[in-house]
């Protein structure tokens, strides 16, 4: 178990570059998640860690120690694949314990081992079979099992349930979950998918572009997000944006859109004139016909307890979540008010959130 | 292909196709085991049967053909042979009612065994080269990759009697013509592009992943290529190990030109046998009979590999 740490690493494969200056810290037990959308350098990221990789600059540290350089056998981590790997000319149980005879354990021991790990993830039954008639979810636990039997300093796994089907994943993501909090192992988590990352991560780092744009605890990173991208990317549907352009002071507290004045949260900063965009998650807007910016429905989404309205302004479509007793006809004229204490503002230039009583100082990434 | 939808479905051939396929399939068969039949018959009947006109296609099996192959015989008066003790062994009668002793054994035995050590030699080294060279191929960036690849496939387009003079004059040089080593050598040279070629698209489908795994396991690279990446290319090495070894097995052009005594191979020495009165047919026969064997045991050894390995790795998983 160990913490790990990357300092200003750089990937470049000729002349595109793959990760551009990724700091981030996995504190010891953790389970971190690399978030963000294909091509983004979430892979290459954890190859560098595995040591599968050489970065083109930066340094790794595993506990404490520079592994920049290491080959991957002297890392002492166990990796999932995407697609598992595993060797179809081996059965079960020696996929399983295939690191250890590395090591020259001791048949005896490699059998304890192995027959812990299966207990843990309840594939003792499977044990004798070979690996290419197993279904998916089983392919998966003999992955698991591969990394777990060998207590390594940490876990890295490359979208561990992307074979998988939808149903299946969503158990698989529980499974993983109480794992961890059984093993108490540093790992980190790679996927493209926001579900799986909200639901399992202790912290996500959402990347873009071989950047890291945000890196914070799951909560922070939904109410608080430092970027337009990472506010458009996590979420479903994702933040609303009402585009508009203005100077504001530090200390300013409402905007105008046009004649619509909307409360914000206090600005820590000032803004001169420039395209801006407000952001407003759907769950934080309510139907008011008091409410001065107003607009007309166009249509709804059902959603059992909630329903999706969407509706057409002024300053583009928005989409709202309410409770799906209110009934709401298209075409129907709407005022749609804010939770002003939750809402964003972000530099359309750069993309960047201002700072504000919501998000307090916070230059991420 | 469930049975129940096989009435409607469009996939499935219906019956009469499938049966005009097995009858296709069953005649083009039958065609080409003709000249085998015909062969295995010959090494059977006697020479004067072998040149029957009409030929014969019913005939008293003889053992001749495989007396004559395995030995060396000369002409004796009757009297002699009368003065002789009685004949040992079915081969020594055989011979005598000929008019003829078994003076010695013949060739065959010693040629046959060149052409073992030759081919399945030479296979040897070409797959083992191959399989390093293809892997490298297909894992690492190798500067001008392309280009030494198409350059190793280039050694194959030009027909061998157009190196087989130089080669001559070249290994009569270093002393290795007539020699088994330079017989190795020179099918290694021809199959190993060959190897490469074909093991290097089978390597490619081998997900890097499975070397990753092992090595973030602790394996080093050699090791995970020797525990990981060679059980999954059996497929192909058995089928390159095939193409190589019928190959090496049936050369003649070279081996005429290259062996003439102690190296030489069985193919052009089975032409050489020469009865009284012209080829003696049975004795070619029974040594073509022979010669087949190893390479059917072989193929039939590695069959389940091939049949997958013929596809050349396309639907392989
Ligand atoms: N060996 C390589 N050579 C050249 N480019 C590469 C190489 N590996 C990755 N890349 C490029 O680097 C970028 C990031 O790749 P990476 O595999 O890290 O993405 P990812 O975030 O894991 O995406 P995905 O969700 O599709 O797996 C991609 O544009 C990819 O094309
Ligand atoms: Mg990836």
């Amino acid at each position: 178990m160990a913490e790990i740490r990357v300092e200003s690493l750089y990937k470049s494969f000729g002349d595109f570059t793959a990760v551009k200056d990724s700091n981030f810290v996995v504190e010891n037990g953790e389970f971190f998640v690399m978030l963000g959308p294909s091509g983004c350098g979430k892979t290459t990221t954890l190859r560098m860690i595995a040591g599968l990789e050489l970065p083109t600059s930066g340094r790794i540290l595993l506990g404490g120690n520079d592994v920049t350089f290491k080959r991957a056998a002297e890392r002492d981590i166990a990796f999932v694949f995407q697609l598992f790997a595993l060797y179809p000319h081996m059965n079960v149980r020696k996929n399983i314990g295939f690191s250890l005879k590395c090591q020259g354990m001791p048949q005896r021991e490699i059998n304890r081992r192995v027959d812990e790990a299966a207990r843990i993830l309840r594939i003792e039954h499977i044990l004798d079979k070979s690996v290419s008639g197993l279904s998916g979810g089983d392919r998966q636990r003999v992955a698991l099992g591969r990394a777990i039997v060998r207590q390594p300093m940490c876990f890295l796994m490359d979208e561990p349930l992307g074979a998988l089907d939808s149903e299946f994943r969503h158990l698989m993501c529980g499974e993983l979950r109480g794992l961890h909090d059984r093993l108490k192992a540093t790992t980190v988590y790679v996927t493209h998918d926001q579900v799986e990352a909200m639901s399992m991560a202790d912290k996500i780092a959402v990347m873009n572009r071989g950047v890291i744009e945000q890196f914070g605890p799951p909560q922070e990173i939904y109410a608080k997000p430092a970027s337009m991208f990472v506010a458009d990317f996590i979420g479903s549907p994702p933040m609303n944006f009402l585009h508009f352009h203005a100077g504001l002071p530090r200390g300013a507290a409402e905007a105008r859109l046009g004649d619509v004045v909307v409360q914000i949260p206090t600005l820590h900063e000032d803004v001169a004139p420039r395209d801006l965009a407000l952001g407003v998650r759907p769950e934080h807007i309510a139907f008011d016909d008091n409410a001065p910016l107003r607009g007309s429905v166009y249509g709804s989404e059902y959603l059992g307890t909630t329903q999706i309205v969407t509706v057409n302004t002024p300053f583009g479509q928005i989409k709202a979540r309410t409770k799906s007793t209110g009934e709401v006809k298209p075409g129907e004229k709407v005022g749609l008010r804010f939770a002003s204490s939750r809402l964003s503002l972000f530099d359309k230039v750069t993309g960047r959130a201002v700072r504000s009583a919501l998000h307090q100082g916070a230059a991420h990434g | 292909m469930s049975g129940a939808s096989t009435a409607h479905s469009v996939v499935e051939p219906s019956a009469a196709t499938k049966r005009i396929a097995a009858f296709l399939v069953i005649l083009y068969a039958v065609i080409t085991m003709v000249p085998l039949a015909w062969i295995f018959a010959t090494a059977w009947k006697t020479p004067p049967d072998s040149i029957a006109y009409p030929p014969k296609v019913v005939f008293d099996p003889s053992l001749e053909g495989y007396c004559n192959l395995f030995t060396t015989r000369s002409r004796q008066t009757q009297d002699y042979i009368a003065e002789l003790g009685p004949p040992q062994g079915t081969c020594d009668t055989v011979t005598r009612q000929r008019e003829m002793v078994i003076v010695g054994p013949s060739n065959y035995v010693p040629r046959f065994i060149n052409s073992l050590i030759i081919a399945f030699g030479s296979t040897f080294l070409a797959v083992s080269l191959g399989v390093f060279a293809a892997y490298a191929f297909s894992r690492f960036k190798i500067p001008l990759k392309d280009d030494l690849l198409f350059f190793i496939l280039s050694t194959r387009m030009m027909p061998p009697i157009a190196v087989a003079i130089p080669i001559y004059l070249m290994y009569r040089e270093v002393g290795l013509s007539d020699s088994a080593l330079g017989m190795i050598l020179l099918y290694t040279a021809v199959n190993v592009s060959l190897a490469v070629w074909l093991l290097k698209g089978f390597i490619d489908e081998i997900p890097r992943e499975y070397e990753e795994a092992a090595m973030i396991d602790g394996y080093t690279r050699l090791q995970a290529f020797f525990k990981v990446v060679l059980p999954q290319a059996a497929t192909g090495i058995a089928a390159t190990s095939i193409f190589s070894l019928i190959f090496a097995w049936n050369e003649y052009a070279f081996a005429v030109l290259l062996t003439s005594g102690t190296a030489q191979t069985a193919p052009p020495f089975i032409p050489t046998i020469i009865g009284e009165g012209g080829m003696d047919w049975p004795a070619v026969g029974a040594g073509t009979t022979l010669f087949l064997i190893p390479v059917v045991v072989f193929t039939v050894l590695l069959r389940k590999h091939l049949l997958r390995g013929i596809t050349f790795g396309a639907v392989r998983k």
